[in-house]
């Protein structure tokens, strides 16, 4: 298209500007929690995350120290405390530590921007304070006027973007929080492996045998392995749940593994089938004209040919039991809440923390990224999987 | 024992089982029941290949019964029943009780809603973000980022947009993007969105929306990108202009996928549960049916009511199941 | 070292009859070839006798030993697919030993047979490639390597060469020739739709007729061309195909004296064999058979020239065929510089023309 005569560059820009605009849209909302996962609890309390992003202009009420403890003698009768601000104030170790920017600086509440930095404020009778734009100051006057408190300095400063890590260390390593993730992780990741993996051998044969063997039915069972995909899997979980209490299995990992391995089948028969199929028919007669049997042609030709498949269907089963809520919280999570999932406890984490964004965000941030890397990672099978996928 | 190890164990037991069960099933079927030998040998490799199929699909045929096929008929059976009457047969009693219930009847409102808007959103915007990112040369990753809410939890999209749409005091700092627009725009006061009835499920859905573009773009680009190049260039030279093309020559080109997309989030949004569940778990008349059965079934522990409104849900299913059943028989002729 | 019977074979996908009456004896060391037009049942037959299609009836033997219900891999055969059906994702050694390791045979042994086959093949420095990385015709030489190691009684290809460019299928039909003449004793049957290729390879072809879904004719390469059974076989074999013209009976006897219905009357030195005077017939004549005929020799055919096709070595010709009926085709060897409209007198050597009667059979099969 692009190379076509006379196509309006205008036209082009639109474009650009236009796929721009829906990226920002789309990433912005994920970009808030993942910033929001790295902010204090008081920057976020403070700000709005988009405003992490820039240098924070901030007003703080500093003070000098104390000048009966720390003045030094001048001689003729005059004193002078130096020092830094951010030191006194104990937000810094020393000067050299000092990332804000003071922008303007006064010495009263109605003037808090009378000077700039290294301006020498005049506080009257020969007093007098200067302050450098990253807070070093020397403050002058007589025995009287340095006595007392330090004196007070109202700054406008900027601080650049801060982060820190902090909530993670809090959310996933701290074993005193009740609330972490670390034990959910595990439980989900424990749900996750096995619900992938089983399903996918036992498609595998299935959609083998509807693709490629010859038998009275079968394309009945096509058509019922096609309804079952949009079955709704609520319609299960009564019946399935009393079913599991009677055979004593009840709720736990091993319930949960099997409903997982149940409603992801037709999906993979589906999928694996539709893949199977276009498997080149001379190389599945040649394996037979080689002495083959169905087994050893399943094991040796097909199994291997359809990679793509088998690992689209794996991805997309993954990420389904990983952002599975429901069937956990139908048959896995018990009452005594040790096998919660990742995100079940976030749901709690609404309900209980729901204006602490630093945990919430964090927490569900440690969720999300699993996924996020695979789909990052394996992208290509996912979109294969998925056009794969939909009933034509 | 460790969960974990357990979780191994199962592994090993699952996937070392199939391969045991497939492997010796087979043997036995060759070597034991129809043995390829003796006087009898062709007749006996031709009833083992009759069999053979049979092997390969049992487990899976079996899982689907149990796991998808049988619920449908107990759940029917259920939602005529009364669990506190030690399941004797009610009739449609449960029916009734539904039908009589204001929050069922706002729950079918809302699904009808986002039944309305959430698949055509999805797929417009899709279409949209198809049509504009195949034409530049940073298009495959404006469309992995547009994909990648696909990847994201429910759970974790629905914590994702309660940030967006957090409300604070007055005299605190809006943290919230859309209070912070709003009040940037001349609001008076913050607004908690998710409280206001009826604009509130619009909230809740554009969750959904922005999950399933991804979806719709994938699939729709995909189509795109089959039409023959020729009839574009045929139209292009016939002097149509970029919105002609895209309507009167791409658009019916890539009908069939469109409905395929449209038919695929409409099922997703009939079991949209989770996003639900978390941000509102259906208070200010947000209810939808799938959070509703799971009230019921749940909280209420009422089984009848519970599986009576899944049978609801089912129906609603129904006729898209037909749907893709017929078209996949004809596809197989 | 091996015989095929096949008796009486026919195959049908429900009432659609594909094949029927199929009666046919190959020996020991015979290259078959099966040709006809698409659709004629020639890949099928063959993927009978290989056992991946059903005998719907009918008896088929393989040294005397009935194979109707032998699972292909016990029947001795090796196949060679048109798509070379290679595995893909294994190495061409791989690929080769593959029906070897399945029936279980030593490694050495093993490596011994995928050794020799690659050396006649010339694939030694290829044998740790994947198939996607060699050329057309290396894939296709694997694919017959495949089958030269099993070592099998009986070789089927089916078109091999078909997806190979022009030039290099003529080196591989070449190739395929020389590997037969060193395995005098294996047997081969080679489907393809080339005559080219048919007359070339083939010891005996054997024509598949795509409407009456029988078997035209079985027979030498030369046999089929001087002597074809059938209208159906005449028009089959040869580029352009038969002039076939209609005629009557005006002489019989030892030869058989013809009216053409747009042109002379003939004497066609063939025994009339039972036809007598007035019988409605068909007399045929190739087209390099014509020859522009010289003052006083006796023209078969006159027509006016429509069109010409100068290809250098041999100047085609298109004749008009009188009403309804089709062009009459000449080759003239060299360049003839024939003008539009100019009309051309026709003669040809008499054991050169054949008679069909009525029913599209040959007179001397009669």
């Amino acid at each position: 298209m692009a190379a076509i005569a006379g196509t309006k560059s205008s036209l082009t820009w639109a474009v650009h500007l236009s796929v721009a605009a829906l990226v920002l849209l789309w990433i912005f909302p994920t970009a808030g929690l993942l910033v929001s996962s790295f902010r204090t609890t008081d920057q976020i309390r403070s700000s709005g995350w988009w405003a992490a992003m820039f240098p924070a202009t901030a007003n703080e009420t500093l003070r000098a120290a104390d000048p009966d403890d720390f003045r030094v003698d001048l001689g003729d009768g005059r004193f002078a405390v130096s020092g830094n601000l951010y030191v006194e104030d104990g937000s810094v170790e020393t000067p050299d530590d000092v990332q804000a920017v003071i922008q303007v600086w006064g010495t009263s509440s109605r003037a808090i921007d009378a000077f700039v930095p290294g301006d020498t404020a005049d506080l009257g009778d020969g007093e007098t304070i200067t302050v450098q734009s990253n807070g070093d100051y020397v403050w002058e006057g007589d025995d009287d006027q340095m006595s007392g408190r330090g004196q007070r300095v109202f700054v406008t400063a900027e601080s650049p973007p801060e982060f820190t890590l902090n909530n993670y260390q809090n959310v996933l390593f701290d074993p005193a929080n009740r609330e972490g993730m670390a034990q959910a992780f595990f439980n989900t990741l424990t749900v996750t492996i096995p619900a992938t993996i089983i399903p996918i051998l036992v498609a595998a044969f299935a959609a083998y045998a509807l693709a490629w063997m010859d038998f009275p039915g079968r394309a009945l069972l096509i058509a019922f392995v096609v309804a079952l995909l949009v079955v709704p899997l609520q319609l299960a979980l009564i019946p399935l749940l009393q079913l599991h209490n009677d055979i004593g299995i009840g709720k736990g990992y091993l319930g949960v593994w099997l409903a997982h391995t149940g409603f992801g089948m037709p999906l993979a028969i589906y999928l694996l089938r539709n893949y199977m199929v276009g498997l080149p028919r001379d190389i599945i007669e040649n394996a037979k004209v080689d002495g083959a049997t169905d087994f050893q042609i399943f094991v040796k030709i097909i199994l291997p040919l359809s990679f793509p498949a088998l690992a689209s269907f794996a991805i997309f089963q993954f990420l389904w039991t990983w952002n599975d809520l429901l069937v956990a919280l139908v048959f896995l999570i018990d009452a005594t809440g040790q096998t919660t999932v990742m995100t079940r406890q976030i749901v709690e984490l609404l309900g209980t923390r729901g204006g602490d964004w630093e945990i919430l965000a964090t927490s569900a941030f440690v969720s999300i990224a699993v996924p996020l890397v695979v789909f990052f990672l394996m992208q290509r099978y996912l979109v294969r999987g998925l056009l794969a996928g939909s009933v034509k | 024992m460790n969960p974990a190890v357990q979780g191994l164990i199962t592994i090993i037991i699952g996937v070392g089982g199939c391969v045991g069960y497939f492997y010796f099933s087979n043997q036995i079927l060759d070597k034991f029941i129809f043995p390829a030998t003796g006087p009898q040998a062709g007749r006996n490799i031709s009833r083992a290949n009759a069999v053979r199929p049979w092997l390969f699909l049992f487990p899976a045929l079996f899982a689907l019964s149990l796991y998808l096929a049988y619920p449908v008929f107990e759940t029917l059976r259920l939602s005529l029943t009364d669990r506190n009457a030690g399941g004797a047969f009610v009739g449609l009693d449960n029916y009734t009780q539904m039908f009589g219930e204001d929050k069922f009847w706002e729950a079918v409102r809302n699904n009808l809603l986002w039944l309305l808007i959430v698949p055509a959103a999805s797929t417009a915007f899709g279409l949209l973000a198809a049509q504009l990112t195949d034409r530049i040369s940073w298009g495959n990753i404006a469309k992995s980022l547009i994909f990648m809410p696909m990847a994201i939890s429910f759970v974790g999209a629905a914590v994702i947009f309660k940030l967006i749409y957090d409300a604070r005091p007055e005299d605190m700092a809006q943290i919230g993007i859309m209070n912070a627009v709003y009040l940037q725009l001349g609001g008076e006061s913050p607004i908690t969105w998710l409280t206001v009835p009826f604009w509130n499920n619009i909230f809740l859905m554009v969750v959904l929306i922005w999950i399933q573009t991804g979806f719709a773009m994938v699939i729709l680009s995909a189509a795109l990108r089959g039409i023959p190049e020729e009839t574009i260039e045929a139209a292009i030279i016939d002097g149509a202009n970029p919105f002609q093309v895209f309507f009167k020559i791409k658009m019916p080109q890539i009908a069939g996928t469109i409905v395929v997309v449209w038919t695929t989030i409409t099922i997703v949004v009939l079991k949209v549960f989770d996003i639900v569940f978390a941000m509102t778990n259906g208070q200010w008349e947000t209810q939808v049916l799938a959070n509703y059965m799971y009230d019921k079934l749940f909280r209420a522990n009422d089984w009848g009511v519970g599986s009576a409104s899944a049978i609801i849900i089912m129906l609603m299913v129904t006729p898209i199941l037909v749907w893709n059943v017929y078209n996949a028989r004809k596809e197989m002729r | 070292m091996a015989s095929l019977l096949l008796t009486d074979v026919a195959k049908s996908y429900g009432k659609v009859e594909v094949l029927k009456n199929i009666d046919l004896d190959i020996k020991t060391g015979e290259l078959i070839v099966f040709v006809g037009p698409s659709g004629c049942g020639k890949s099928t037959l063959l993927r009978m006798i290989a056992g991946l299609e059903s005998i719907s009836s009918g008896d088929f033997q393989i040294d005397g030993e009935r194979m109707n219900e032998v699972p292909p891999s016990k029947r001795g055969i090796a196949m060679v697919f048109q798509s070379y059906a290679l595995y893909p994702h294994m190495t061409v050694r791989d690929n080769m030993s593959f029906s070897l390791q399945i029936a279980k045979m030593s490694k050495k042994e093993i490596d011994e047979r995928v050794a020799k086959a690659a050396r006649i093949l010339q694939l030694e420095q290829y044998l740790d490639r994947l198939p996607k990385a060699l050329s057309g015709g290396q894939r296709q030489r694997v694919a017959i390597g495949r089958s030269i190691v099993r070592d099998p009684k009986v070789y089927l290809f089916d078109e091999p060469l078909s997806n190979l460019d022009a030039a290099l299928r003529v080196d591989t039909r070449i190739e395929i020739a020389q590997l037969k003449e060193d395995m005098p004793n294996s047997t081969m049957i080679y489907v393809t739709h080339d005559q080219v290729e048919a007359m070339t390879l083939a010891t005996r072809i054997v024509v598949l007729n795509n409407v009456t879904h029988t078997i035209g004719q079985v027979g030498t390469p030369l046999e089929l061309y001087e002597k074809p059974k059938n209208t159906f076989v005449a028009q089959f074999i040869g580029s352009p195909k038969m002039n076939l013209l209609e005629a009557t009976v005006t002489g019989v006897g030892d030869s058989t004296e013809v009216k053409l219905t747009h042109g002379e009357t003939v004497t066609v030195p063939i025994p009339s064999n039972g036809a007598s005077v007035g019988d409605k017939v068909e007399f045929g004549i190739r087209p390099e058979d014509f020859l522009v005929a010289d003052d006083g020799a006796d023209v078969i055919y006159s027509g006016e020239a429509l069109y010409t096709e100068k290809l250098g070595e041999v100047t085609v010709v298109y004749l008009k065929g009188g009403a309804g009926v089709s062009p009459l085709i000449a080759k003239i060897p060299g360049i003839a510089h024939v003008k539009k409209g100019e009309t051309l007198h026709l003669t040809g050597a008499p054991e050169k023309m054949h008679l069909f009667a009525g029913d599209g059979e040959s007179f001397l099969y009669k």
